[in-house]
């Protein structure tokens, strides 16, 4: 269990207040202007070193991610995006990072801004984080009263930052998308290449990172990459935050150092899970996107990238979900299709078409008023969907029915042949939503 | 160039050819729907997907990546793309399936059949059967304007009519509202399109989402004749097919030509057909008693010679509308000198342009490919986008690629690109005040019909001249100096001298009764006096035809093999595709028949020895396609100068009824009423 010392988000749980003052206190802004005197190198070097993946799911390494980024140039200004539209179901830790600790963030995206040469930064907040928002601008004006940032601040950087607030569609998560949508267009993601390092806001050269990773990152500087690279096993280095949700006794968001095996995380943190080990069913390790995996191989697995992603799940957001025995599984993954059905932009083909199917042909496996071929019918059309689109969200939206019938295959069929054995006519349908 | 490997066969290809492009470059076919070849990259309908080697294991869309972000192999091998594996045959049978899913199967009475995208490549590309078995979406269809009809549960989102609304037409009419499988292509607030280019989504449109709509439901593609010709609406020529079925002329749609309209034709090009059926001129009349009787050939022109015989020579004249090729000029202009008389005009608009000024003074002498190289423009006396709306549109092509300033003086109005407005009239055109940037090589100064058909109009045209000249825009071998016309004869007119000879008097004098008969070749825009004797030969029952003494039914220019001269010069033959109604007949015909008539019988019984003897005279007729190099300006010294403020006006103020043939359109009518209704709101 991680030591209380080793926290890096000291006021997760908003005991006490998240204004400038006591965040200093908890130490952030502590001994900033010597982190950004001693260069970008030795910023990217050590972001580089300390082995942090990103957090906002694709776990792509946060020091190469900012290492791409051009050399200044003043015809095309490079800037930092943050990513706040935290919308993945089961997901909720940048959430709490804006409403109780937003210096480490702002912090953070002064010494990102400062190691990519970027001056502007923009925080791209989720339509639905209203109180979030406000807590965050009220810290940015803080750090702007305090001359933490801005034009001439006593970090010699100049750097300007904006909350942006989005209008509420999950797929504004989606970087490009993203970037659409602060430009003022339809969140619609864009074709790539070229990567938005090389065209990114405005056509500049722009990094857009998850808030996790932008604010830990000046804890990492102060403590040194050594510090959290000791966490985790090899390659899933440091500690992440995870969101346990569902049908454990004490759901609840907490920092963990990565690779804690699930079944400790569990009974540390959240009381067990309803109704004893034995009653578990399934865990949604990720956030909704990725694979289920059943009890018996999750039970005992670490909780990082490369473990879950040998299961063919993933970590994802680490937003955990966790179901027992009286879930009813089908019908928990045909609530995740309509999800992605509702939030496809339709821009493209795949996903605009496939995601509709998918989530019909998943209702009517709720009752069982199904063929078993579709079954296999269904796992194609995902397989035809998975791959073939702009953005990942296809993917997404495949995903979550392709672990189903992987692993839960006889309880589909189980559900088709009780439909099949009580004949009645069909049930007056209700008009879908 | 970078070498590539496509299926195995290595070709050399530019490194900014995107993979589709060297695909095809290989022989390789690539499905698609949302690309097109000039509107930008969409990459959305997924159809084009290749597999590419050293990439990330999944297909990739090759209308949106370059050959220049490709891997090389390992050891240095030329990158790999294979359109034949079956991770590519996959990924097209799922992307066609997915299209299908819900799009009707109403393939029967759609009349995008047997010219459908959809319908071909789900043939070639698709499998034979669909595993949907839910319910198909519904779409409500949206009015988006008199000239498209919707069908919008057809659409498959390729937003290919998005893109053109915005990139080429400016106007941006058409978006797409919703998310997902609720995304829907409309006009938002379901108004009418307000751009005069609007026709061309439903060529775009690769299913029958967005149809022509005063062509729905009247004819399938394969019962049509498709003939090549060349369009008279405006004076831009551009390349059309007309698509007739028996008699009647269907549909026109646009041909490819890089030179003028690229693949675009304004709404009036397109849906003037209508226009061809009613109001024509079907038999020969006589005023009798101040009535109009059908009469016989043989009446018409009997009493024709009655009046030429009691006319001195130089009381007769002759005027050419804005409809007639060059072969009818040609034949009226020989009639008129066998006559004997210097009284001959083909500027009913009062235009000051007049050959003795040289062939450069009245062309188009940038050309219209030409637009692409220039680098300022200055528009004088001109509405491109009301004169001619194709050639507006190059304009803003040109405009979009950047630093390509443009001033306008004369009417301030929305070109679809944004402009300096410099003045209203003449006090603004000023060499000293227009001059382009320095660093200018190709800057233009376009000269509309509006600064010159005015009683200023040579002086006018003599300081747009001066202008051109100091501002470089005639300066070794480039010649930015270009006269937009708005009459598809004109050029064709000018160029074969049909305008006053010394001694002659003009259009506008002729027609306040400067002569007592008066011979008029389908001039319909000018309004003429009370006395004289006015014989009218055109195809429309139209202005000219009310005022006439004696009709001619002529040929419209579906129905005649005629030469037009475009306003840069270009010598183009529009093709016959129909017959002339009743006992119309051509007009160089009735012109040879009349002239026998007249006991001056014209030297050709053919259009043959017709084209025969004009090419003689006109070398330059003979070199179709092309534009006569050398045109040259001739001295313009010793012409008044004008201190006229009256400002600038286009010479169209209503762009859909220009002409006799658009005046007796339907659809015409509703396009004009909807645009009148248009500015009106926007002037409350």
């Amino acid at each position: 269990m991680l030591a209380d010392k080793d926290r890096i988000f000291t006021n997760l749980y908003g005991f006490q207040s998240p204004g400038l003052e006591a965040a200093r206190k908890r130490g952030a802004w502590d001994n900033t202007k010597t982190l950004i005197d001693a260069g970008k190198d030795w910023v990217i070097g050590e972001m580089k070193a300390s082995g942090l993946r990103g957090r906002g799911g694709a776990g792509f390494p946060t020091g190469l991610k900012w290492s791409f980024m051009p050399k200044p140039d003043p015809a095309r200004p490079s800037y930092l995006v943050v990513n706040a539209d935290e919308s993945e179901p089961g997901t909720c830790k940048d959430r709490e990072i804006m409403r109780n600790d937003p210096h480490l963030l702002i912090e953070g995206c002064l010494i990102a801004s400062f190691a990519m040469g970027a001056h502007a930064c923009y925080i791209y907040v989720r339509g639905e984080y209203i109180f979030e928002r406000e807590r965050l601008q009220a810290a940015v004006d803080e750090a702007y009263a305090a001359n933490l940032i801005g034009k001439n601040n006593v970090h010699g950087w100049p750097f300007d930052l904006y909350v942006h607030h989005g209008a509420g569609a999950y797929i504004c998560g989606e970087e490009t998308a993203l970037l659409e949508s602060l430009e003022g267009k339809k969140g619609m993601p864009r074709l790539k290449p070229p990567f938005p390092a090389n065209m990114g806001l405005y056509g500049c050269p722009t990094t857009v990172n998850n808030v996790e990773s932008i604010a830990v990152a000046p804890t990492i500087l102060r403590r040194g990459a050594a510090w959290f690279a000791g966490f985790g096993a090899k390659n899933n280095a440091g500690t992440k935050l995870f969101c346990i949700s569902g049908h454990v006794n004490q759901p609840c968001n907490v920092e963990e150092a990565m690779s804690i095996p699930f079944r400790e995380l569990i009974d540390k943190h959240c009381g067990g899970v309803r109704g004893g080990w034995d009653n578990l069913l399934a865990v949604i390790p990720g956030g909704s996107s990725v694979r289920c995996v059943p009890a018996a191989q999750i039970i005992d697995c670490p909780m990082d990238f490369d473990s879950l992603g040998k299961l063919r799940s993933g970590l994802g957001t680490a937003a955990v979900i966790v179901m027992d025995k009286s879930t009813d599984i089908i019908r928990a993954i045909a609530r995740l299709s309509y999800f992605y059905k509702h939030e496809s932009c339709g821009q493209c083909t795949p996903c605009r078409e496939g995601t509709g199917w998918m989530w019909r042909v998943m209702e009517r496996m709720v009752e069982g008023r199904a063929q078993k071929r579709e079954i296999d019918m269904l796992l194609d059309v995902t397989t035809r969907v998975e791959g073939h689109t702009i953005c990942a969200l296809g993917d997404a939206a495949a995903w979550p029915i392709q672990g189903l019938i992987a692993h839960f295959r006889p309880e589909i069929e189980k559900r088709i042949d009780s439909y099949a054995a009580n004949p009645h006519s069909d049930p007056i349908r209700m008009a879908a939503e | 160039m970078t070498k590539v490997s496509v299926d195995g066969k290595i070709i050399d290809v530019p490194a900014d050819y995107t993979l589709l492009q060297a695909c095809e470059e290989a022989g390789a076919e690539i499905p698609r729907f949302c690309f097109h070849e000039r509107l930008s990259i969409a990459g959305n309908c997924r159809m084009c997907l290749i597999e590419v080697k050293g990439g990330p294991p999944k297909p990739q869309a090759s209308c949106a990546m370059s050959v220049r972000d490709l891997r090389p192999g390992p050891n240095g091998e030329p990158p790999a793309m294979f359109t034949n594996t079956p991770m590519v045959k996959k990924a097209r049978e799922g992307v066609m399936e997915f299209l299908l899913i819900n799009h009707p199967l109403d393939c029967p009475i759609c009349d995008q059949g047997g010219e459908c995208d959809l319908q071909d490549q789900a043939m070639a590309f698709g499998v034979d059967s669909s595993r949907y078995g839910e319910s198909k979406r519904a779409v409500e269809d949206k009015y988006i304007g008199p000239l498209v009809k919707t069908s919008m549960n057809r659409c498959i989102h390729c937003t290919r009519c998005v893109r053109f609304t915005a990139e080429v037409a400016g106007t941006g009419d058409m978006g797409a509202i919703g998310r997902g499988e609720d995304m829907e292509i409309t006009t938002y607030l379901e108004s009418a399109m307000e751009s005069e280019l609007q026709g061309n989504v439903t060529d775009l449109c690769p299913v029958g989402a967005l149809l022509p709509a005063p062509q729905s439901f009247r004819a399938r593609s394969w019962e049509l004749q498709k003939t090549q010709s060349i369009d008279v609406m405006d004076a831009v020529g551009s390349a059309i097919r007309i698509d007739t079925r028996g008699r009647e002329v269907m549909r026109i749609l646009p041909r490819i030509n890089e030179a003028v309209n690229e693949e675009w034709i304004s709404d009036k090009t397109r849906q003037i057909v209508d226009g061809l059926r009613t109001q024509r001129l079907d038999r020969p009349y006589l005023r009798e008693n101040g009535r109009l009787r059908a009469a016989t050939w043989q009446e018409a022109f009997a009493a024709i010679a009655a009046k030429v015989k009691a006319a001195p020579p130089d009381k007769i004249g002759a005027i050419v509308g804005d409809l007639a090729s060059v072969e009818e000029i040609y034949a009226l202009k020989n009639l008129m000198r066998a006559i004997g008389t210097p009284n001959i005009d083909c500027r009913q608009d009062g235009s000051k342009l007049h050959p003795k000024f040289g062939r450069a003074s009245y062309l188009f002498n940038a050309s219209i490919a030409g637009i692409d190289d220039a680098d300022a423009l200055l528009i004088v006396g001109s509405n491109p986008r009301r004169e001619a709306p194709v050639l507006n549109a190059r304009i803003r092509k040109r405009w979009l690629r950047g630093n390509f300033p443009i001033g306008v003086i004369g009417e301030q109005a929305d070109l679809t690109y944004a402009y300096r407005y410099i003045g209203a009239g003449l006090e603004s055109l000023d060499p000293a005040a227009v001059k382009p940037p320095e660093s200018c090589k190709k800057p233009m100064l376009l000269i509309g019909q509006g600064a010159l058909a005015r009683a200023d109009g040579a002086a006018v045209l003599a300081r747009a001249m001066d202008v051109a000249k100091a501002g470089r825009a005639i300066a070794g071998d480039w010649n930015g100096f270009s006269v937009l016309h708005t009459a598809a004869s004109r050029v064709g007119a000018l160029d074969l001298g049909f305008a006053p000879a010394e001694g002659g008097i003009d259009a506008l004098a002729m027609a306040r009764g400067g002569v007592d008969v008066l011979f008029n070749l389908g001039a319909d825009e000018i309004e003429i006096a009370s006395g004289a004797f006015v014989i009218y030969q055109g195809s429309h029952g139209d202005l000219g035809a009310h005022r006439a003494d004696v009709i001619l039914p002529g040929a419209a220019y579906t129905e005649k093999s005629g030469t037009f001269v475009n306003t840069e010069g270009r010598v183009q033959l529009g093709e016959r595709a129909a017959f002339p109604p009743g006992a119309a007949r051509e007009d160089w015909a009735i012109l040879r028949a009349l002239s026998d008539a007249l006991g001056c019988k014209l030297p050709f019984n053919s259009l043959n020895a017709l084209r025969v003897a004009l090419y003689r005279d006109y070398p330059h007729f003979a070199m179709i396609d092309q534009i006569a190099p050398g045109a040259k300006f001739e001295s313009m010294d010793g012409l008044a100068a004008s201190a006229d403020k009256t400002p600038f006006k286009s010479a169209v103020s209503d762009f859909y009824l220009t002409n006799p043939i658009a005046r007796a359109s339907a659809v015409m009518a509703e396009c004009s009423a909807l645009a009148l209704g248009r500015a009106r709101q926007a002037a409350e």
